[in-house]
């Protein structure tokens, strides 16, 4: 690890202000950030700790919404009643991030941010049509993921929290990379008031991505059995070790059914 | 049998150490005024080195040295050794390129030593390594064994990469047999290569003392002695007498720690070159790129059958990859700790093998667990369930058909199985496995869309490795004996001295209860000393399931000369001839007498010493032994896996695990199994998860946990685990050695279990997901369907 500063700001104007230095980064659970920083392939010059903000962890309904503050921890979004009550495949998904060091260090502030083309959260925004709220505005996460470890953030812009509409139905599958268990296919799908939308984060080759075709589908028939002919392109999708585009291709479809069958 | 005596499932004497964080692991070993080392590593496969620029980095903060292979040669320091000759079929002996510890002129592959950085902390060690310039001219690269002869020339002293062309057998037996057979089984495999993954990386403190001129180094070995020997002999670090070598609580091995690496010779050697501690903690990925890897074999074998289902020959091609150097016992791996055991536990009258060694552009390849005995069993337990399979024969009657029942069996490879009872073993794992109710459990899994099926792995091994005379020609440079020392103290305390190593083993608990045994003391009286070369004398370390059999009966000799001695003592004592003397449950008794006393009481006497006279008794109870066994011991059994496969997805679940193991006599059940478990999972991680690969550019693409699998609690199921019990006729206990016997019996019983559910063979390790998912797509309609 390359040395750096440490400053751990109590309000979110004064870890904005600190940010405007060249190369400071924002640290919040630390579970991609640190690792990065010690295999010297992030060396920030800055390190902007929110862990002494108040306000930016919790877990509320307000009105039609679930909203979840950045900083809040895997475990914490995993255990939640509220959570579980409101949108159980989200609790759910958070339970199946890493391990429970991970998941009692690592935020979804976090994980919305790094949109690590495998992580889980970005498929449940994705299709949940959530909000990210940011210290200086309001993004839909149609606009917020912009392929891989690239979001709509600008520099020196902080989540504060996601609003998530309540689904009437949801749930996600995912189907762990036998290495790393992080998604190597995981689909959220979401019966919505705005429709039926299906995310897919491990598979794409520039990150999470909606099913035009499965949302079709399920649109007049919310069933497995509605999906089960539609065929996933594997021409934008990732080869690895792991598994190669084809065998990826196939995946979402059998963890797509998985999901509406979860789901319905 | 007492509470703590030999059979006593005691609870693990270190585990409090352990679990409470107590251990002592050569990285808490922190010595004044130490600075840090940190090696720059070579970025490609296989390159010149044209150019070492590195005055940047000793003008960087904090650094006290850079050195490069140049200043190894400069002050003569030996190369890296492999300590077993092997000689080709042409008579040669095998043709090992030099293997210096940082490298001169040339890399040979990624994570190969090209200069050490030491200084004050380890990141100004890092941040100076940044700026040396190495000018490189990249190579070709191979990494692939098969594809080694003809690829880039690796060493000069190598053409073609080709280590040694080896074999043994009987051809022109087997070649008949095969002629006259009524069916032949054919298979191509591999077997994957393995990255070790102790828990505790390597690392190492050299600490350099110039008034006396002595060198101590603190390493993670499974066999300080042996790395004394081979730093002091071979490349003359120092003399035995101004070296003492220390590796304390060590956190698993696997065979990884056996060897001799680059960076403890640094680390010690540097120590008196800069005349101040220098220490080195290898980091993940660093043992991911530099342990010695495992396994990587590719291999043709064929088993001959007569009409009747009697086993005629067997045949088998195997090219080893052995890395980019030869690792310290790298070479016999695939020669006599393999081809020896491919007669299994069949009789087979006709066996030849054929092992060609090459060289490639990757990490050295040297013993993990089983080391070669697994590459056997699996090539040997594939092959029979395979035939059994293409004759319509039972997989579990075939191998009973086959099985030796005669003991002692000489084998056509060198072995000679001294007892067994193999088909015991398969009763009672038939029965522990319920194999009668597979076929309801395979239809139940087809109701769900799942496929079942069971294979078997009926494994022997050869261990407690081993008679020195019998080692030494087959080319070892070492014999295989083990030492004890017995020293009982004052109060009737005892230490025991052993040159074996424990790093998982529980050496502290299973040694303590043989003192107890013998001695009738608790086991709270014993302690094991150990990983010490100023307080072992000499030994030769733990591998190869050898620290009960050898390491043990060293101990029990040394224990049989404690008691004749103490005989004399109570003799002297009681005032009655030795002969009448009777020791039993920690007593001394005058025979046909009441008079009596304890050990811990004729253990005063023996110090005090006021009841001998002058030289008539040696006061003091001390004794030493060393064990030299006159076999191999033969741990076998068998080993059923049941496993259900999601056709849609390609995973595959372990669902039942049996294992009926013959270890001989057992000194702690609890830690057999315990080992058991550990080579089971271990096995299965290598048949479903693990495997090293490198690309075409021979980089290590699973240089990491995030790409390399690794087994974890919750990929297994609650393992069966049982014994048998054939005395080992060889050493004084009666036992075998439980260590590896896991890790080679599993890997081709998952396999033999997959390919049962696919309806074909045709599947390698790992067996991942997506390698399952294509393979099921192959498989044959199920009648349902
Ligand atoms: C062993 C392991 C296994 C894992 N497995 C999974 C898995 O299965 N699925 C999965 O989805 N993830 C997985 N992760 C990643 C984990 O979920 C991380 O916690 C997450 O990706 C990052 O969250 P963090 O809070 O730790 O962020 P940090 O590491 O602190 O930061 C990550 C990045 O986001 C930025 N950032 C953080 N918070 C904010 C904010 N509020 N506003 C703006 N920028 C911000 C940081 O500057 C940094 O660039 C795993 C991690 C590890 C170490």
């Amino acid at each position: 690890m390359h040395a750096f500063e440490y400053a751990a700001p109590a309000s979110v104007a004064d870890a904005a202000a600190a940010l405007a230095n060249e190369d400071a980064k924002v640290l919040a659970g630390g579970q991609t950030l640190l690792p990065t920083m010690k295999q010297r392939l992030a060396a920030p010059s800055v390190l902007v700790d929110l862990r002494k903000i108040d306000g930016l962890s919790g877990i509320s309904r307000e009105g039609d919404a679930l909203v979840i503050g950045a900083m809040t921890r895997h475990a914490d979004v995993a255990a939640s009643k509220v959570v579980q009550d409101a949108i159980p495949g989200l609790a759910a998904l958070a339970a199946l991030i890493g391990d429970p060091a991970v998941r009692h260090r690592g935020t979804i502030g976090g994980s919305l941010a790094n949109n690590d083309p495998a992580a889980d959260y970005p498929a449940a925004a994705l299709a949940l049509g959530a909000t990210i709220v940011t210290n200086k505005r309001e993004i839909a996460a149609g606009d917020f993921f912009k392929g891989l470890f690239e979001t709509a953030l600008e520099d020196g812009e902080i989540i504060t929290k996601v609003k998530f509409p309540l689904p009437e139905k949801s749930a996600y599958e995912k189907f762990r990379n036998p290495a790393s268990r992080y998604a190597m296919v995981g689909v959220f799908v979401a019966k919505t008031k705005a429709g039926v939308r299906v995310a897919v984060t491990g598979a794409g080759s520039s990150g999470v991505f909606r099913h035009a075709a499965m949302e079709a589908a399920l649109a007049g028939n919310f069933s497995p059995a509605a999906i089960a002919g539609v065929k996933t392109d594997a021409s934008g999708l990732l080869s690895d070790l792991h598994g190669d585009a084809d065998y990826r291709a196939h995946l979402v479809g059998v963890m797509a059914r998985r999901a509406v069958e979860a789901a319905a | 049998m007492s509470a703590t005596g030999l059979g006593a499932s005691v609870k693990r004497k270190e585990d409090i150490r352990f679990i409470t964080g107590k251990g002592r692991y050569v990285d808490d070993i922190n010595r004044p005024g130490q600075a840090h080392a940190y090696f720059l590593r070579s970025p490609h496969a296989h390159a010149t080195i044209d150019k070492i620029d590195a005055s940047a980095a000793l003008a960087s903060p904090g650094v006290a040295a850079v050195f490069t292979g140049q200043d190894i040669a400069d002050d003569k320091l030996g190369g890296l050794i492999c300590g077993w000759m092997i000689h080709s079929k042409d008579g040669s002996p095998m043709k090992a390129g030099a293997h210096p510890v940082l490298a001169q002129g040339k890399v040979r592959y990624v994570g190969d030593h090209v200069a050490v950085v030491i200084a004050d902390t380890l990141s100004q060690a890092r941040d100076a390594a940044e700026k040396i310039v190495v000018d490189y001219g990249v190579l070709p690269a191979v990494a692939d064994p098969a594809k080694a002869v003809g690829g880039p020339n690796i060493h000069d002293a190598a053409p073609d990469n080709t280590v040694y062309n080896w074999h043994l057998g009987d051809k022109a037996a087997t070649d008949a047999a095969f002629a006259s057979a009524a069916h032949v089984t054919k298979l191509d495999l591999v077997n994957n290569r393995l990255i070790p993954n102790p828990m505790e990386p390597r690392a190492a403190v050299g600490d350099y003392d110039s008034g006396t001129d002595t060198i101590t180094l603190y390493t993670t070995s499974q066999n300080p002695h042996v790395a004394r020997l081979v730093l002091s002999a071979f490349i003359g670090l120092a003399p035995e007498h101004k070296f003492r070598v220390i590796a304390p609580d060590v956190g698993g091995g696997f065979g990884s720690k056996i060897f001799i690496y680059a960076e403890e010779t640094v680390c010690a050697w540097a120590a008196r070159k800069i005349d101040r501690p220098v220490k080195w903690t290898s980091d993940r990925t660093e043992a991911f790129l530099s342990d010695a890897h495992g396994r990587d074999h590719v291999t043709h074998a064929e088993v001959a059958l007569d009409a009747a289902g009697k086993v005629t020959g067997l045949r088998v091609h195997t090219i080893a990859n052995m890395g980019a150097y030869l690792s310290t016992f790298a070479s016999s791996v695939p020669t006599y700790l393999y081809a020896t055991l491919l007669s299994g536990q069949y009789n087979i009258p006709a066996i030849y093998a054929e092992v060609d060694a090459v060289y490639t552009t990757t990490a050295p390849v040297d013993a993990y667990r089983g080391a070669g005995r697994p590459e056997a069993s699996f090539v040997v337990e594939r092959l029979i369930e395979m035939a059994a399979r293409e004759t319509g024969r039972d997989p579990a009657e075939f191998r009973r058909q086959n099985f030796i029942t005669q003991f002692p069996h000489q084998t056509p490879v060198i072995m000679a199985y001294d007892i067994g009872n193999f088909a015991g073993a398969l009763d009672k794992a038939l029965e522990h496995a319920d194999y009668k109710g597979l076929p309801a459990r395979k239809a139940a899994s087809a109701a769900k869309g799942k496929l079942r099926g069971a294979g078997f792995s009926a494994f022997i091994e050869a261990c407690g490795i081993a008679p020195s005379a019998a080692v030494g020609s087959l080319g070892a440079g070492v014999g295989l004996w083990e030492s004890a020392e017995v020293r009982v103290n004052p109060i009737g305390t005892v230490e025991i001295l052993t040159g074996s190593h424990s790093h998982g083993q529980s050496h502290e608990t299973t040694f303590a209860q043989l003192v107890s045994e013998r001695l009738g003391i608790s086991i709270d009286n014993v302690s094991i000393v150990h990983g010490d070369t100023d307080k072992v004398q000499m030994g030769m370390g733990t591998y190869g399931s050898r620290s009960g059999a050898v390491g043990m009966s060293a101990i029990s000799k040394a224990l049989d000369k404690i008691e004749a001695k103490a005989k004399k003592v109570a003799g002297h004592v009681l005032e009655a001839a030795e002969s009448d003397i009777e020791f039993k449950d920690g007593k001394f008794t005058v025979k046909g007498t009441d008079k009596a006393i304890d050990f811990a009481s004729v253990a005063l006497q023996a110090y005090v010493a006021h009841k001998f006279n002058g030289q008539e008794l040696e006061p003091g109870l001390k004794e030493s032994a060393f064990w030299d066994p006159t076999n191999f011991t033969f741990p076998a059994g068998v080993h059923i896996c049941e496993v259900e496969i999601d056709p849609d997805t390609g995973i595959v679940t372990v669902e039942r695990y049996t294992a009926v193991d013959d270890f001989g006599k057992l000194i702690n059940p609890m830690v057999v199994h315990g080992q058991v478990h550990g080579g089971i999972a271990q096995g299965i991680g290598q048949a479903l998860m693990e495997g090293a690969k490198y690309d075409e550019d021979g980089q290590l693409v699973t240089a990491s946990y995030m790409d390399y699998t690794m087994p974890r609690a919750d990929s297994l199921p609650s393992f069966t685990v049982d014994t048998i019990e054939t005395a080992c006729p060889s050493n004084p206990l009666g036992i075998k050695g439980c260590g590896e016997a896991g890790a080679i019996a599993s890997p081709p019983a998952v396999i033999n279990a997959i390919t049962d559910a696919l309806g074909h063979e045709d599947i390698a390790m790992p067996a991942t997901p997506v390698a399952v998912w294509r393979a099921a797509q192959k498989r044959p309609r199920l009648a349902a369907e």
